[in-house]
């Protein structure tokens, strides 16, 4: 157990591992967002109510969950650099950042999108709406803040801060159907009691939703794997990569 | 499939504009945050590369490795 925390707190290591990893998850995860679209647009029956726009539901709300889950994957790695001063958690945490705040972008265009042909607008400042916007301003701010300052360990402990304080609006997102009277329809899939949803929407939606969680873990380690070089550019394993590179 | 025809797949009764704009900007935005680390990780290796390669034809300044 140990020895497992040991290694990941190796960058060769977890550059290493993290590689093996995305050569079969990231041809898996493009694969699954092809076949989730290609079902939701094709070979789905349109909404009784919502007739054919409803088919946005198969990117907006995998983004929108996946948006949330990447909070508490930033704010964690915050919290872990924070309390254990682990320097992977804070590779994590900024990797984190920005694939969040393009995911909650996708959320809240979809989702503008989606509004237009089923409530005539585009916009409204309705609670769940603009707790989404200040997540995404959360994402930004803390991608703005590592970028502010010099003395990066600073800037992962500013940025890490800021991500905890963040945390408050996560409930209040999940919340907000049903503590105020919104246009937004609650949630559709409960974990408990029966969901309101008819199978047929709701694999390709499941699908979907798994698809965005495997794209947000690709894009992280991505994101990592650039963090971690860069960090280590002094290193011999990064030097010989680099040569590596140079040659092919 | 439930689309008879393709114009109607692209029309999908007068949602076809909104629906295809949300899948379009979707896959954009997918898209630049899949190649943006990899641009930037091959980027970087080209750029180490070349230093490291300065470095070891200049005598007068041997690596530090």
């Amino acid at each position: 157990m140990w020895s497992f925390f040991h290694k990941l707190g190796s960058p060769p290591w977890l550059y290493g591992i993290s590689g093996s990893i995305l050569r079969w998850l990231l041809p898996l995860t493009l694969l699954a967002l092809v076949a989730g679209m290609v079902w939701g647009l094709l070979f789905t029956a349109p909404d009784f109510r919502q007739g054919n726009s409803y088919r946005i539901i198969y990117i907006h709300v995998p983004a929108a969950v996946v948006a949330l889950a990447g909070y508490y994957v930033m704010a964690l790695a915050g919290a872990v650099n924070l309390i254990w001063k682990m320097k992977m958690a804070d590779v994590a945490m900024k990797a984190a950042a920005p694939i969040g705040a393009a995911l909650t972008f996708i959320a809240l265009l979809t989702g503008a999108i989606w509004g237009k042909p089923t409530w005539g607008t585009w916009w409204v400042w309705d609670a769940r709406i603009t707790s989404m916007l200040i997540l995404l301003f959360l994402y930004l701010g803390v991608v703005a803040l590592y970028e502010a300052f010099d003395n990066k360990e600073a800037a992962g402990k500013a940025c890490a801060v800021l991500s905890l304080v963040g945390m408050v609006n996560i409930p209040i997102i999940y919340k907000s159907v049903d503590w105020w009277y919104s246009l937004h329809q609650p949630a559709s899939i409960k974990f408990t009691g029966e969901s309101t949803i008819d199978p047929s929407m709701l694999y390709p939606l499941l699908l979907m939703i798994t698809a965005f969680y495997a794209l947000f873990t690709c894009c992280l380690l991505m994101n990592m794997r650039a963090e971690l070089l860069r960090r280590e550019s002094r290193t011999n394993w990064v030097r010989k990569l680099a040569q590596g590179a140079g040659r092919g | 499939m439930y689309f008879q025809s393709l114009n109607e797949l692209l029309h999908m009764d007068g949602h076809g504009a909104f629906v295809w704009t949300a899948y379009i900007i979707t896959i954009a935005v997918i898209a630049v945050i899949l190649v943006a680390p990899l641009r930037r990780q091959r980027g970087f290796l080209r750029q180490l590369a070349g230093e490291l390669r300065r470095q070891q034809g200049d005598a007068s300044s041997p690596g530090d490795n």
